[in-house]
């Protein structure tokens, strides 16, 4: 990771309280990880240890410890959408997932009236069927 | 030109909202985007002069403007859906433009605040109080005392800090509120900010709520000056089910790992960095707008039954006709929301279980239906109102596979720090892998040592796999630091004692 990004970020956050997660999700934005050079950057910078900055960064599921290229669909299996069939269809998209696509469990996304729902990016998909999704999946 | 509104909220997007905005801006009219009414198995829903189409895409609307079209529900205001509601959280939902504070002012907007601050401090804790308002978040603590205990807490600093983090499944209501009335939960917030004497708060929302979080933002922007010398900011959450608990949460904002901490002390006498702080959901800082305003606390008051006041927004979700947000005063009861409200099931199949409160709630079984909708009827009958989501599953729903589901989140989204909700939930999805395979599993192939004093593994029989089962939901429920390992027991208990048959012989 390039020091100077790194230190851009750290810096914007300066002086917030409670600036680590902030300063976290910037970084995991910017470079797609946090990796050992980040944790030891904003160790340093907000006078952490190492360990306390690894401990946050593996606590929570939105940060990464290494950069996954592949593109992402997010797909709920939480109670609501299982209600309305996801497992039915979900096998079907693991096998067109394959390796190229990262197909992730979420555990909802908040539109629980409309599933099964996924979220690719920032965009949000409702109502899937088999093929709705098998199509998401594809076009990823 | 015929003027279109259309819903922004994020259902009415993911079901096509955006293209279909574009598509009525290319045949001419000019399209608002405005909150959503909250019947979702109609998004996306058109507006036009009051009267609905839906739910609508881009092929409808050339029908909808000749007058033609087969999806046209009428007046919207008098959909038996709407008409039936007693809304005052979402009394603006569908009606006005979310960044709009004119629609807001217009609408009633800031009146709480300002007469709120025609008071003292202890008079607005004490209009809190009268309403009955308690915790809508899912613990249904007083409002009022909590808001009193930080009001006298000695602390240089006070905080406001709203629990946007809405993890449970089956629950969208807080989303709706942020994207669809923020500064409702603004004013909110800003009074109970003068009731406090805080001076600074968050909204923690959870990641996966993008534009919830760009609505508030810019909201808070607008809305700054009116609610100065209060300043606020969101916090996003980074992808942790456990930090939508009170003490969990204020350690990720803090900017730790979202572990839960042993109380006492309280969050309202120690919470955030050490201060006096008020933890509430957004649907409790939501409704105090409403209170504050003239004679609210009395009318909220006077709507529910017994201890639970007001009303409450409950999310009818999941395999439901007719899905959606449904405001109403406490006590009505299940058979109502599901079948008469909700017209029972989408696949028009008979239902099984309802799952009231989100994961950690009980599944209820169709002999309970009459139950009114009420915190301490719910407590006798072994289950949850929590947030207020209700989840349909019809009679294809295999609720051994959710009792195992139960256990397996519970495993993913423990904060760890407490033994029987780290390695309980694990245990748990062995146990019941065991139950309903009738013994030995994949996972028992596992090569172990004879000496292991828990090297039998499998080799028990149904009633005593049952009885290790019993034992470990009561380890759970009374061993656990919060409601995550707390709770999970719930809808495990009750999958098992309504659906035995679905746990294998």
């Amino acid at each position: 990771m390039q020091k100077a990004n790194l230190a851009e970020i750290i810096d914007a956050h300066a002086g917030r309280k409670g600036a680590l997660l902030p300063i976290l999700h910037d970084i995991q934005a910017a470079f797609g990880c946090i990796d050992a050079n980040a944790e030891a950057a904003v160790a340093k910078a907000l006078n952490l240890s190492r360990a306390e900055v690894h401990g946050v960064v593996s606590f929570y599921h939105d940060f990464k410890p290494a950069h996954d290229p592949r593109p992402v669909v997010e797909l709920c299996r939480a109670e609501a959408c299982k209600a309305r069939g996801v497992e039915s269809i979900a096998a079907a998209a693991e096998t067109e997932a394959g390796e190229r696509v990262n197909l992730k469990a979420v555990y909802c996304l908040g539109l629980c009236s409309v599933g099964p729902n996924a979220r690719t990016g920032d965009r949000l998909h409702s109502r899937l069927d088999e093929a709705s999704l098998l199509n998401l999946v594809r076009s990823a | 030109m015929t003027h279109v509104r259309i819903s922004d909220d994020a259902i009415a997007r993911a079901c096509g909202a955006d293209e279909l905005a574009a598509a009525f801006e290319s045949a001419g009219c000019t399209v608002d985007r405005v909150s959503s009414y909250g019947m979702h198995w109609l998004e996306p829903l058109v507006d036009i002069d009051g009267i609905g189409f839906g739910p609508a895409c881009a092929d409808d609307v050339a029908d909808i403007l000749a007058g033609s079209s087969p999806k046209s529900i009428g007046r919207i205001a008098d959909h038996p859906f709407l008409a039936r509601q007693t809304r005052l959280t979402f009394a603006r939902a569908g009606r006005t433009r979310p960044m709009s504070l004119e629609d807001y002012a217009a609408t009633g907007g800031w009146s709480g605040l300002s007469r709120a601050r025609t008071l003292t401090p202890a008079q607005v804790v004490a209009d809190v109080t009268a309403s009955g308002l308690r915790g809508r978040g899912g613990a249904g603590f007083p409002a009022g005392i909590k808001w009193k205990t930080v009001l006298e807490a000695p602390g240089e600093a006070k905080f406001i800090v709203c629990n946007a983090d809405e993890g449970d499944s089956g629950t969208f209501a807080d989303r709706m509120i942020m994207e669809g009335d923020p500064f409702q939960l603004i004013e909110g917030m800003a009074i109970a900010a003068h009731a406090t004497g805080a001076g600074q708060g968050f909204i923690y929302v959870r990641s996966e709520y993008p534009d919830a979080i760009a609505k508030l933002n810019r909201a808070i922007a607008l809305s700054a000056d009116i609610v100065a010398p209060f300043s606020l900011e969101v916090r996003v959450g980074a992808g942790a089910y456990v930090c939508g608990e009170e003490t969990s949460l204020l350690n990720s904002l803090e900017g730790k790992r979202g572990e839960v901490r042993a109380k006492p002390p309280l969050p309202a006498l120690e919470g955030l960095f050490g201060c006096p702080t008020v933890v509430n959901n957004v649907l409790t800082l939501a409704a105090v707008p409403h209170i504050l305003s003239e004679g609210g606390a009395e009318r909220y008051a006077q709507l529910g039954i017994d201890r639970s006041k007001g009303t409450m927004p409950i999310q009818l979700a999941g395999n439901i006709r007719h899905g959606g947000l449904f405001e109403t005063a406490f006590g009505i009861t299940l058979n109502e929301l599901v079948h008469d409200i909700g017209g029972g099931t989408t696949s028009g199949r008979p239902v099984k279980a309802v799952q009231v409160g989100g994961p950690l709630g009980a599944y209820l079984h169709p002999d309970q239906f009459d139950l009114p909708f009420d915190y301490e009827a719910y407590t006798v009958a072994d289950a949850l109102i929590g947030h207020g989501g209700v989840t349909v599953f019809d009679d294809t729903a295999d609720m051994g596979a959710m009792a195992r589901f139960a256990f397996e989140f519970c495993a993913v989204e423990s904060c760890g720090k407490c033994t029987p909700c780290r390695i309980g939930s694990t245990r748990g999805v062995e146990l019941i892998d065991r139950i309903r395979s009738g013994g030995a599993t994949a996972a028992d192939a596992v090569e172990r040592l004879p000496q292991m004093h828990n090297a039998r593994k499998s080799n028990r029989s149904r009633p005593e796999e049952l009885a290790l089962l019993e034992d470990l939901c009561e380890t759970m429920q009374f061993g656990s630091l919060c409601a995550l390992g707390g709770f999970t027991p719930y809808p495990v208990r009750s999958a098992l004692k309504h659906w035995p048959e679905d746990f294998g012989q």
